[in-house]
């Protein structure tokens, strides 16, 4: 498997306060990550520091995305290097139309753009004003269409289930494995396992409740405490433990590293 | 700031400036194209009028539709009389422009929809000034007859060889019973004009007034606070306004509603962009009655260190019952919408173009593509001039 995103001991301050401690961390090509971690370890915060928005000062490591050390560049050109991000929370943009939006993104896949705001309901929405009175779920398919026809090499997927309701999980899983390439079929008489190998993008997923592992399976699993990620491993085991005995066992982890 | 327009007066030259023989077919390739970007088309298609007054004569009226007719004022005060239409919804004493424009009147425009008709496409007007120095007294008044709907294209525009000059329009409006009037102004003036439209509308019971005021070009002293008095039950009254602000403009404008019966609507909205200039946004809603709703909207975004916005919102509740709200902003554009569409692979001034564009960004039905087209130049220039 080919080595995508490789970050290594990455320290961040936010304002005055280091809230990444020294995380390494590796992405292959095709694999999805899932993030867990309590309120306020760091998660958003690693996802905003490889997109590279400002505010969040990279003060020691590096992050390096298709073998090339991406770790000063502007957040744009990352966009266009292969990085893509659903925001938990992303800010409206009064007076742009949705579709204004996709177009843009879109680049070459501006024919796609019906389709997919098809499948996501979200057809009307493209003439409305980017995420201005949009509810929980409308903001995530949005987030998703707009990956959908930018079609990253690599998505930062922060809460992708968070605000949104039962019913429309589903439809959010559904887009997820879209966009990773994770749903496809025959195409052209070639087999399924090469068109995957082909189509697979990777992923780093941050979940709170683990809501969205139902849908979207994930490869492997980190927990993020402090700072600095302690446990890794298989998603579901972790996520078993997490709802069995709460972060506190993470945190045992944390301190056993700690000291 | 007033003392601007004051000095200029004394500067103007005070002839009238004829031009009978002028034609429509002899202006040229620059006039046309800046005529175009003040919405007014001179092919006259997709228009159902036309009325084009040059300085002080009138070179072309005409109306394409049997529904609205459209004239010079005076021939239509010759015609109709119209006594219980001139200076009745504003008063020539209220200060020293309107005082001048019924003193120097020079022309203006008539224009009135039949009662019932509906005018399909826009009527334009178009108020030119082509000579430096001199002063534009006119007087428009505009009719829409009981149950009718008419949209009229106003733009206003100082030619290549005018620097400085003053421009006084007095309009008065009547919005008869159930009528809907859609009035959109462009304002394309020379860097160092005076500007004094005066402005009034009287809407009746279930008629609906709508305002689109449009001015991005620079203007060294505009003044304007068009009032608009709801007298009969469910009338409403809406004011747009889209301003941009280049250092040594100074744009004063706003709009007064006063709601005098229940279920009067109204709502007053400005979006302003500074990047060196001086706004003052304004809004005055009145409500006089119960079960009256109006909301003031002043957003502005400051983009340099050396301009100024200053939104003055004023609501004046004098009875019991009323709904009443307004939303005031001022500041730069915010950094978190810049990255989220860096984050889609917009670079910071393609970002910044995008989210200015959006914030000054109004759906008016029946602009040029023309216009449309070069007001997105336009706010593309801005950001360059920004950064």
């Amino acid at each position: 498997m080919k080595k995508l995103l490789e970050i290594i001991d990455l320290h961040v301050m936010v304002g005055d306060k280091e809230i990444l401690k020294g995380i390494d961390l590796e992405v292959n090509t095709g694999e999805v990550h899932a993030l867990f971690g309590p309120n306020g370890s760091g998660k958003t915060t690693l996802i905003s520091a490889i997109m590279g928005f400002g505010g969040y000062k990279i003060t020691k490591g590096k992050i390096i995305f298709s073998g090339k050390e991406i770790t000063d560049l502007p957040p744009y050109e990352r966009a266009k290097l292969g990085i893509g991000i659903s925001f938990q929370k992303p800010p409206p943009v009064n007076g742009v139309k949705l579709k204004q939006l996709v177009e843009l993104c879109a680049r070459e896949n501006g024919r796609l753009i019906e389709r997919y705001a098809k499948e996501l309901n979200l057809t009307e929405h493209l003439e409305r004003e980017v995420n201005v009175g949009f509810s929980g779920g409308e903001v995530k398919r949005s987030e998703l269409l707009q990956l959908l026809v930018q079609s990253p090499q690599m998505v930062l997927l922060d809460e992708p289930e968070s605000g949104v309701d039962l019913e429309n999980i589903a439809l959010i899983g559904k887009a997820i494995n879209l966009l990773l390439g994770r749903k496809v079929e025959p195409k052209n008489g070639r087999p399924i396992k090469q068109v995957l190998k082909e189509k697979r993008k990777s992923a780093i997923m941050i979940t709170h409740t683990g809501h969205i592992l139902d849908y979207v399976e994930a490869d492997y699993g980190h927990v993020l405490v402090g700072g600095k990620i302690v446990c890794g491993g298989n998603p579901r085991e972790i996520l078993h433990t997490i709802k069995e005995y709460g972060y506190n066992e993470c945190y045992r982890c944390f301190t056993k590293e700690e000291g | 700031m007033d003392n601007v327009a004051k000095e200029l007066m004394q500067e103007l030259r005070e002839e009238r400036i004829e031009d009978k023989n002028f034609d429509l077919k002899k202006i040229s390739d620059e006039e046309k194209e800046l005529l175009l970007k003040t919405g007014i088309d001179l092919t006259g298609k997709s228009r159902c009028g036309f009325f084009f007054q040059k300085d002080h004569s009138i070179v072309h009226c005409q109306s394409l539709f049997d529904g609205a007719e459209i004239m010079d004022i005076d021939e239509a005060r010759a015609k109709y009389g119209l006594e219980e239409y001139w200076w009745k919804a504003l008063s020539p004493d209220k200060d020293v422009y309107t005082k001048r424009a019924a003193e120097h009147q020079e022309h203006g425009y008539f224009i009135r929809s039949f009662k019932d008709a509906k005018v399909v496409y826009p009527l334009q007007a178009c108020l030119y000034l082509s000579e430096d120095k001199i002063a534009q007294d006119v007087h428009n008044i505009v009719i829409a007859e009981e149950g009718s709907e008419l949209h009229i294209i106003t733009g206003c525009a100082a030619g290549p060889k005018v620097r400085s000059g003053l421009h006084v329009g007095i309009s008065e409006f009547y919005v008869k019973r159930g009528a809907k009037l859609t009035f959109t102004m462009i304002h394309n003036w020379a860097e160092e004009m005076a500007v004094r439209p005066r402005t009034a509308i009287l809407v009746e019971k279930d008629a609906v007034f709508e305002s689109n005021y449009i001015c991005l070009l620079p203007a060294k002293d505009l003044q304007m606070y068009p009032t608009a008095t709801l007298l009969g039950e469910n009338a409403v009254a809406t004011f747009n306004t889209v301003l941009l602000a280049r250092p040594g403009s100074y744009m004063d404008t706003g709009a007064r509603v006063i709601l005098k019966q229940k279920g009067c609507r109204a709502e007053v909205i400005s979006r302003t962009v500074s990047t060196g200039g001086t706004i003052i946004a304004r809004g005055h809603l009145i409500g006089e009655a119960s079960g009256v709703k109006a909301h003031l909207e002043c957003k502005g975004l400051l983009l340099s260190p050396t301009g100024r916005i200053h939104a003055i919102p004023e609501l004046e509740g004098r009875t019991s019952d009323l709904d009443m709200s307004h939303e005031a902003a001022v500041g730069k554009i915010a950094k978190e919408e810049i990255e989220y569409l860096m984050a889609r692979g917009l670079s910071e001034e393609e970002a910044t173009s995008l989210i200015i564009k959006g914030f000054l960004s109004l759906d008016i039905e029946g602009l040029p593509e023309e216009l449309k087209k070069e007001i997105d130049n336009l706010l593309t220039e801005i950001d360059k001039e920004a950064m």
